[in-house]
């Protein structure tokens, strides 16, 4: 081991460099949301703050339309914990991967620097989770992701009506790239997601609904359908209690995320960290 | 009225911040109960498959655009096309159909 400050900063640089072709991928679907955003009454300093303070595509993408919709906070509020508690539950798997005794402020970092990308690179990482990996990640990617939205904000307007509807569809391209891939591994998903298209179009339609605004659909539709599933389809794993809540800690995370966990496991490393990445994976009790 | 905008998007900030950080600090145990755990598995799927259909209908010029996107970006996605690649296949879907359409 090299000095520990050494350690730091070569963590932090190789989290730059993780986060530079994340933010590529940022900088094009902040851009198509910084276009809704503009319609929803946001400026371009506006977009950029909030680009830079919430990072996190769903929860702007809702943030932004409610707003515009002129919701109240108490909305905002529950909208926000909604989209994304998935966050809560990469938290949950993320914590698995600090090293005992670290400092409150170190684990605040490493919670903050948290998107489904972001999650995805440090899960996958060998060894424990590091504050300084997260914070150089955070950096390239959010910077693109920030000026992204600034830009899309700013010029948004400017392009073909032709160009603009064909940019808008980038974030729901985002978003199937987040669900659709875990399919493959728990065709409960899939069914998942058609219900939730089959009630949204319904909601939408059905005279009753139909005029119930987006966000109170959303936050309806998800607590009735995740709550179905959740009774008729519970995640199974009766095996060893612990092992089992940490797998569905990190199931529970999207597209991307459910690939680099599923390398995880293929990660040999020394013994406490290879012990460690297969609890990871809910292969063995929690032996520590 | 409407709520000052900066109040928005630091009431957002927090409670989104919030999602991040409290599992860093509050739980230091995995959750065992099984319904929870259910119910937080299924929301990001249900949430962003409530978010994406019918709305990205509503985002194109024209709604045929949308929905061939949609099929296409759900193909795209499962043949691994990534973050980028779905995003960008769903552009070109709805650019390709309003040019014949529009």
């Amino acid at each position: 081991m090299h000095d520990l400050r050494e350690n730091h900063k070569a963590e932090f640089t190789v989290g730059l460099r993780t986060g530079i072709p994340i933010g590529i991928g940022y900088f094009a679907v902040s851009f198509s949301l910084g276009i809704i955003a503009k319609n929803c009454g946001f400026s371009v300093f506006q977009g950029f703050l909030t680009s830079l303070t919430s990072y996190a595509s769903a929860g702007q993408y809702i943030g932004f339309t409610l707003y515009g919709a002129g919701a109240t906070l108490w909305q905002l509020v529950i909208m926000m914990i909604i989209t994304n508690a998935r966050y809560l539950l990469m938290g949950a798997a993320l914590n698995q991967k600090v090293r005992e005794g670290t400092p409150l402020r170190h684990r605040i970092l490493i919670g903050l620097s948290i998107t489904d990308e972001i999650f995805g690179v440090s899960i996958a990482r060998p060894g424990y989770a590091s504050p300084f990996f997260g914070a150089g990640c955070w950096i390239s990617a959010m910077s693109m992701w920030s000026v992204g939205n600034a830009l899309g904000i700013a010029v948004g307007n400017i392009l073909p009506d032709r160009a603009v509807s064909a940019l808008s569809v980038a974030l729901f391209g985002m978003f199937l790239a987040s669900i659709i891939p875990p399919i493959k591994k728990d065709k409960v998903i899939g069914i998942a997601i058609a219900a939730s298209f089959a009630a949204s179009y319904l909601y939408a339609t059905l005279p009753d609904t139909r005029d119930m605004s987006s966000g109170n659909r959303t936050i309806m539709l998800t607590i009735i359908i995740s709550t179905a599933f959740a009774v008729i389809a519970p995640r199974r794993n009766e095996a060893p209690k612990v092992a089992e809540t940490e797998e569905e800690s990190g199931d529970g995370s999207e597209g991307g995320n459910r690939e680099m966990r599923a390398k995880v496991d293929g990660v040999a490393e020394g013994g406490n960290r290879e012990m460690r990445a297969k609890t990871l994976e809910g292969g063995c009790g929690n032996a520590n | 009225m409407q709520i000052n905008i900066y109040v928005w998007i630091i009431v957002m900030a927090l409670a989104t911040g919030a999602t991040r950080v409290l599992p860093m600090i509050l739980i230091r145990k995995p959750i065992e109960n099984q319904f929870i755990q259910s119910f937080l598995y299924y929301v990001p799927y249900v949430t962003l498959a409530v978010m994406t259909f019918p709305a990205i209908m509503d985002a194109t010029q024209v709604p045929a655009a949308g929905a061939l996107a949609l099929v296409g970006g759900i193909a795209a996605a499962w043949l691994g096309a990534g973050l980028f690649g779905t995003a960008a296949t769903c552009c070109i879907i709805v650019a390709v159909t309003e040019l014949f359409m529009v």
